[in-house]
């Protein structure tokens, strides 16, 4: 579904992805670990169409976006998650879930969003960024969902969280996937990411260093912590 | 009392001028962070686009009303596609110079046509009368004036705030790479808004034209008033443009009335406001902070 070669990509004069090759299938969910600074965010945001200095190839159901305008890719089917969680403080939390028009097959209704999350239906005249942090979280992964997106860009969903929350983000991006969600997924929390993904990217200075499948993971977790760093 | 009120209503009446205008610098610096120093001569055009064509072609002021902003608006638009859209990705302190230039530039072309001295506009006869309030009379036009301002604000608001194009200028305004990312394209939005604010500006100056003198720098002596609102009120706050302009005009019409006695503290009003809100808050009364990007 996804398919990039040679992604390069510069801050300035830093260059911060190193011919990155990588690709997730329809359906899969894959994850992106690394330190800090390995350029995981800028991965997603390149295949956004949000960072300026690049080059390679991102083509998504085999067409070559790479030339696209963000919001051109978003209607390809797009689902964006970022980081902050891309919160309106002057939306309202009904606002900030239809303001994306909705770009997939099967996106989700409003009455879906809000019986799956009651605590948004709760406050859904308030602004989004009265929320709190893991309410602004389901928020984010509900505006995606309703927008129908068919694949999913999600920069650490989990940062942040209370384990009973992080829980709550691994059903729903599970649900998604059973829907035929495909999901890209920037992680530092292994043990989340071997819970909901099929296969990992590790990431070290902008460059792919190894790809692993969930029982490799799990065998050299405490290798790989310590890598790390957490 | 009833001077008190007569000063009170007169100070809401150039309120209407200062919301209606910096609610359109408000509109444009929140989509596009430009700051129209151009406004002042478009709301200048406004009044002498109504002046002209009473004069040379017979139109009656309320069809100026409405050809004299739509017109603007759409010269507006494709100064903001031919100029200032070139400029926006550059340092704000360019397109900042460029509606400076521009304003010098149209001020002087209406200048070298019909000199400086003002021209007469007569009221329209509808609203030639006053209007009787049981304890003093006010002139029909200033209330027209009052209350056709207040509309135009509730309505802008409303479009705002209830329907869905509002939504889209609102994400955009707050967060324009993210609203990208969720499918909608901002930058058709811009032009639009950018005429829009300039339309706002050219009402303002047909509604001025019967009440102000028309002159090719009507609009550069308000406009300075006007950026002192749109300060105090949170640059690219909307409501807080509306708020700061009514509150503005109240304060100036009840310094000119009770604080006569001291000529320096009442012509220097504005200013005294606008210094005490930004050393209160440094982003106004109703402004934000600006978010990280």
């Amino acid at each position: 579904m996804l398919r990039i070669e040679n992604l390069s990509a510069w801050y300035g004069e830093a260059q911060v992805l190193r011919e990155v090759s990588l690709d997730v299938g329809a359906g899969e969910v894959v994850t992106l670990v690394g330190r800090n600074g390995a350029g995981k965010s800028t991965l997603l945001r390149c295949v956004m169409g949000l960072h300026a200095g690049q080059r390679g190839t991102v083509e998504l159901d085999g067409r070559d976006v790479g030339k696209l305008p963000a919001h051109r890719r978003a209607r390809l089917g797009l689902g964006w998650v970022p980081d902050d969680r891309g919160s309106y403080a002057t939306l309202s939390v009904t606002e900030n879930l239809t303001l994306p028009p909705t770009v997939g097959p099967d996106p989700w209704s409003l009455e879906r969003v809000y019986e799956a999350f009651p605590a948004l239906y709760e406050r859904r005249e308030s602004a989004a960024t009265m929320l709190s942090g893991g309410e602004q979280q389901m928020l984010a992964l509900a505006r995606v969902l309703r927008m129908g997106a068919r694949l999913l860009l999600c920069d650490e969903p989990t940062e942040g969280l209370s384990p009973l929350l992080v829980q709550q983000v691994g059903d729903l991006l599970r649900e998604a996937k059973k829907h035929g969600v495909t999901v890209l997924l920037v992680e530092q929390n292994l043990h989340f990411a071997t819970g909901v993904a099929d296969r990992h990217y590790l990431l070290a200075e902008g460059r792919v260093v190894e790809a692993m499948e969930n029982s490799e993971v799990r065998s050299r977790e405490r290798e790989l912590l310590s890598y790390l760093g957490i | 009392m009833t001077g008190f009120l007569q000063n009170t209503f007169n100070g809401l009446v150039s309120g209407a001028f200062y919301a209606l205008l910096a609610l359109g610098l408000a509109v444009i610096f929140g989509m596009l962070r430009v700051v129209n120093f151009a406004h002042g001569a478009f709301y200048m055009l406004g009044a002498f686009g109504a002046y002209v064509l009473l004069t040379e072609a017979g139109v009656p002021f309320w069809a100026a009303l409405v050809i004299m902003p739509v017109g603007l608006g759409l010269l507006g638009m494709a100064l903001e596609r031919a100029f200032i859209h070139r400029l926006t990705r550059l340092d704000p302190l360019y397109n900042f110079l460029l509606t400076f230039g521009l304003t010098l530039i149209l001020q002087d072309l209406v200048k070298l046509r019909y000199g400086v001295q003002s021209s007469p506009y007569a009221t329209p006869s509808a609203l030639s009368g006053t209007v009787d309030f049981g304890i003093f009379d006010f002139p029909a036009y200033r209330v027209f004036i009052l209350g056709f301002a207040l509309a135009v604000c509730v309505g802008v608001w409303w479009v705002l705030t209830r329907t869905r194009i509002g939504m889209v200028v609102r994400a955009a305004t707050e967060r324009p790479e993210l609203t990208r990312a969720f499918g909608i394209d901002v930058g058709r939005w811009v032009t639009p808004v950018f005429g829009f604010g300039i339309g706002l500006a050219g009402l303002a100056g047909v509604l001025a034209a019967p009440m102000r003198a028309v002159n090719p720098l009507m609009g550069a002596d308000l406009i300075i008033v006007v950026f002192a609102v749109v300060v105090i009120g949170g640059l690219g706050s909307i409501f807080g443009s509306v708020a700061a302009g009514f509150g503005i005009g109240l304060v100036q019409a009840w310094g000119e009335a009770y604080l006569s006695a001291f000529p320096i503290v009442s012509q220097t009003i504005v200013f005294i406001v606008m210094a005490v809100v930004l050393l209160w808050r440094p982003a106004g009364l109703f402004g934000r902070e600006e978010a990280p990007a």
